[in-house]
């Protein structure tokens, strides 16, 4: 029953996003810090994992390949592939269900605690449209980041490749460019701004209707972490489905 | 004015209001007061229209709460001033952007406009220097007076407080009943004070309404308190050995 409820609450909340919405004069500072927040502050650490991860994923495919007459052209292909289709969209999203989910969930969290949410609506302002709106307007810039995570993951694919003399800066080259499918591109892009809407939503939900003190701030932002995570990979799950199936 | 007819609000099982009639007046500080557990805070946030109740009424100046339309509902919200017991600051604000905060929402005036009635407040609770502090550089009693200042900002009809005393020493804790009490007089403002202070009670309680096990146990004002037999009252505000004497002397006093 508790699953159901929060779910009904959830869609509900959902709602209320673009309900009687704050003043723009004011929505408009909010969009900027959360940009500032949510986006550009994320940028160094996604930046860092792609692009020591596409350097494991082209040493690890390099290492895998014995048989002669598998090109090695492979290993760039390998990297481009499992950066595009999969790295980049979903795994920098549960990364970003660590990073960006806790502080929307705890920075929520906290202002329930110390009653900011209750001095909102006594207020009359839309407390939901005021905190979570601006967070969603703000990820609408998360293929931003994927596109960078994208590029360095490959880069660091063929820094690994080259400098660690596992291949020709050609082989990887080619295997980059061979046999590119655009629609893959598009694929990633829509998962992408599935998963940024879920990045949005589902850690605020935990931040605002959680009840307690500081503890349970804690406990929240772990737990919003957990069903963020779930819930991108079931949906990864069923877009690849629905997608590329 | 705000009267309250015969108002009750449950949590599943637990009955916590059981049926409260009271009026708030004009120009005055009423004060709610009470055990913890008596209702306090769940007839506050009946007042301020954060929980809904079952059955009652609640009339600001005879428009009846439940009967507003959403739009009618924010209209009469712009004119309620809060204090919380926490302050509630948004401490991603300075002070001076807390204070403006009621403005940026509700009005149309210009940047200056807001900068001069927001120094004006500040003036007004004696924060002329920090302005630009965060909430988190102020000390408790200094955040209490922000958050008088952002209630009071948008010239409010009816201002509320909840514990406006807690955390802080007593002699703080007078310069805001104070304060509470000149806002009050000056603005001819409604003012609904929950508080358990019983310094709070004898400084600025011009009316006071008792609440025990979520009933109206008493009503009346800090010259009556002294004088009433009523046993829930008498044992509630005079249990420390303290108040048992000022009550004495008084009666003396007084006879």
């Amino acid at each position: 029953m508790k699953y159901l409820h929060n779910i009904g609450a959830y869609f509900i909340m959902i709602k209320d996003i673009f309900r009687k919405p704050t003043k723009w004069s004011v929505m408009k500072t909010l969009i900027l810090k959360d940009i500032d927040d949510l986006i550009i502050g994320s940028l160094g650490i996604v930046a860092f994992i792609a692009f020591f991860v596409g350097g494991v994923v082209a040493i690890q495919t390099s290492l895998n390949i014995n048989n002669p007459l598998i090109p090695k052209y492979l290993v760039g292909f390998a990297t481009r592939q499992s950066i595009i289709l999969e790295f980049a969209p979903t795994f920098i999203s549960i990364i970003m269900a660590g990073k960006v989910g806790s502080f929307i969930t705890s920075s929520i969290g906290t202002m329930r605690v110390t009653e900011q949410i209750d001095a909102l609506e006594v207020m009359g302002i839309n407390a939901i449209n005021y905190l979570v709106f601006p967070k969603f307007i703000a990820l609408t810039l998360y293929p931003f980041i994927i596109s960078i995570a994208m590029f360095l993951g490959i880069l660091g694919g063929l820094a690994a490749c080259v400098y660690g003399g596992y291949g020709t800066l050609e082989d990887y080259i080619e295997g980059v460019q061979n046999d590119f499918i655009p629609f893959h591109m598009a694929y990633a892009f829509i998962k992408t701004m599935v998963f940024a809407f879920i990045l949005a939503t589902i850690p605020s939900f935990y931040g605002y209707f959680m009840k307690g003190g500081a503890l349970e701030v804690g406990k929240a932002s772990t737990t919003s972490f957990v069903w963020t995570s779930v819930v991108i990979i079931l949906l990864n799950f069923l877009l690849t489905s629905l997608l590329l199936g | 004015m705000i009267e309250v007819k015969d108002l009750h609000k449950s949590f599943g099982e637990a009955h916590i209001l059981k049926g409260i009639t009271t009026s708030f007046e004009k120009g005055k500080t009423n004060l709610i007061i009470g055990q913890s557990g008596s209702g306090k805070t769940v007839f506050l946030k009946c007042l301020l229209g954060l929980f809904e109740y079952e059955e009652g009424s609640i009339s600001y100046d005879g428009k009846i709460f439940s009967a507003l339309s959403a739009d009618e509902k924010r209209e009469l919200r712009a004119e309620i001033g809060m204090v919380f017991q926490g302050s509630a600051l948004f401490d991603s604000m300075t002070i001076a952007e807390n204070v403006m905060f009621p403005l940026r929402m509700f009005t149309k005036q210009s940047k200056s406009e807001m900068e001069d009635r927001v120094n004006v407040v500040l003036n007004r609770v004696n924060l002329e220097n920090a302005h630009k502090k965060m909430p988190s550089e102020a000390s408790g009693g200094m955040q209490k007076r922000v958050a008088i200042a952002r209630a009071i900002v948008n010239n409010p009809k009816y201002l509320f407080c909840d514990e406006p005393n807690s955390g802080l020493d007593p002699k703080t804790a007078i310069v805001i009943d104070n304060l509470i009490q000149e806002i009050t007089d000056e603005f001819n403002i409604t003012t609904v004070i929950n508080s358990h202070d019983m310094n709070s009670v004898m400084e600025i309680g011009e009316k006071i309404v008792f609440l025990k096990d979520g009933l109206k146990a008493w009503e009346g004002s800090k010259e009556t308190i002294f004088r009433t037999d009523n046993e829930a009252v008498t044992n509630f505000v005079y249990s420390s050995e303290l108040f048992k004497k000022v009550r004495k002397m008084y009666l003396e006093e007084n006879q």
